[in-house]
């Protein structure tokens, strides 16, 4: 299995590593060709603003669609705003996933928090249903369409993680944590 | 559940997310969004890029607090501001403005000749800069959740951030080949903590995220940066000194991201507009050296 990560800014190498650490083989995305022969594509933390000017610059925004017409594309942090179809701000975006997604919604850096969250729908062992998230600026899902399962939120029942058939998207980040039950149940999407 | 804030590994964090960015000096909200539309994945704010506090000389200071609120409000993207080494309440204000980053930079005037600010008193992270694998330990010993290899900022000259860039990760790739028994003496030898340049060989890289800083000018200076490994690039005077700072700082962006893809780097230096007229470091006296602050 080979699946891209998308390297254009932010902590794609971090993804890369995990992917590497479970036997898969990562392929770093800048440019459309990038894309040929990947299994699937995480978009990383990062600044969203700054992936979507380069993807757009690029001629990523066009061969992304596609392939996540058939292969499962997950977006942490900034990644899950550019999957969105709504940021409540101008910018560019993806418009894959169902979701009204608010930019930095805790508010800046003191506001970044740490939490154990559970995730039902993925971690249903007794011992490991809670994961660890690290929050950085992050967003908050805001709202979700019919078609896309909340999979986790936070204690006041606000919504940190959503599926859309095969579109994954969390608002904090996996890749820092060294867990690798997120992006084992992201290889599963495509199946 | 429980709420952490403040711990290391969500300042560490930050800095991560940053990685194959640019951050760009600006003074004025306009600046601000400048940068951010050419793709800034932050921006630090500032009274006077580097290069013109050269030319007013003085004291260099922390911006004024208005300054920096204007410029937070002007952009999504993470906003830091710069403080004077050691100068702890300088770095309180920062805090309480709420600042996303602290720079505390050899830039503006020093405020202690022996001392940096324990960065650990803060919730709020910091960079700070560094020529050697010493001084990088011994800033992330006292809290740094961010590292810059120092150039010399308001030149134009990238000669001084490629010099420490090739010091710090030359220094790096002798520690991977040392034994248990030399750490000490090499600990001793530079001056660093010995857990963090333990840490540092076990890991094969610094703890932590190293940008490079001053001089960058061009799109290949971003790159050149890029492929020694630094992880990404602070632009200060070389963007809004140039002749069409849009241009010139969205073609850094680009460059850093394909820093190793020769026709894209060419082709996104293409009519750039004059770059910022740049003084060498060589023709500069000793005393106008700013990366020699820092202790």
């Amino acid at each position: 299995m080979k699946m891209g990560v998308l390297a254009l800014q932010g902590d794609f190498a971090e993804h890369v590593r995990i992917l590497e650490q479970i036997g898969v083989t990562a392929v770093e995305v800048r440019l459309p060709l990038d894309l040929a022969d990947i299994d699937g594509l995480i978009i990383p933390g990062g600044e969203s603003t700054t992936i979507g000017k380069l993807a757009v610059r690029f001629g990523l925004m066009k061969p992304i669609r596609q392939l996540a017409s058939t292969k499962p594309v997950w977006g942490t942090c900034a990644g899950a705003i550019f999957l969105a179809r709504d940021a409540r701000h101008s910018q560019p975006m993806l418009g894959l996933m169902d979701i009204a997604i608010k930019r930095n919604a805790f508010g800046r850096q003191a506001e970044s928090f740490e939490t154990d969250i559970e995730v039902p729908e993925i971690f249903t062992a007794e011992d490991s249903r809670s994961v660890h998230a690290v929050f950085i600026r992050a967003p908050l899902i805001e709202s979700v369409g019919a078609d896309v399962k909340v999979l986790a939120r936070l204690s006041d029942g606000r919504i940190v993680a959503a599926r859309q058939h095969n579109l994954l998207a969390t608002a904090f980040h996996p890749e820092l944590t060294g867990d690798d039950r997120f992006h084992r149940y992201f290889l599963t999407l495509g199946r | 559940m429980d709420q952490t804030v403040g711990t290391m590994g969500l300042k560490r964090g930050l800095a991560q997310m940053l990685k194959g960015g640019v951050i760009m000096d600006v003074v004025t909200a306009d600046q601000a969004k400048i940068a951010e539309q050419a793709g800034a994945c932050a921006v630090m704010a500032l009274e006077r890029v580097p290069a013109d506090i050269r030319i007013h000389g003085g004291v260099a200071r922390m911006s004024d607090p208005d300054i920096i609120y204007k410029i937070m409000d002007s952009v999504t993207i993470p906003v830091m501001a710069k403080c004077r080494i050691g100068h702890f309440v300088e770095a309180q204000i920062l805090e309480a403005i709420g600042v996303d980053y602290i720079d505390e930079s050899e830039v503006l005037t020093p405020a202690d000749q022996h001392h940096h600010v324990d960065k650990y008193a803060f919730k709020i992270p910091f960079v700070c800069g560094c020529r050697n694998l010493g001084e990088a330990l011994r800033r992330i010993g006292e809290g740094a959740a961010m590292i810059r290899t120092k150039g010399e900022a308001g030149t134009g000259d990238v000669v001084e951030a490629v010099f420490h860039a090739r010091t710090v990760f030359g220094e790096i790739r002798r520690l991977i080949s040392m034994g248990n028994e030399e750490l000490m003496a090499f600990a001793k030898e530079i001056g660093a903590p010995y857990e963090l340049l333990k840490e540092t060989r076990d890991l094969g890289h610094l703890p932590v995220v190293n940008f490079a800083a001053g001089g960058i000018a061009t799109p290949a200076d971003a790159a050149l940066m890029m492929q020694l490994g630094v992880d990404g690039v602070f632009v200060g005077s070389g963007i809004f000194k140039s002749g069409n700072p849009e241009r010139r700082a969205k073609s850094i962006v680009e460059a850093t991201t394909h820093f190793r893809d020769p026709k894209i780097i060419a082709e996104v230096s293409r009519n750039l507009g004059e770059p910022m007229v740049g003084r060498s470091v060589s023709s500069m006296q000793e005393s106008e050296h700013l990366a020699i602050r820092g202790w």
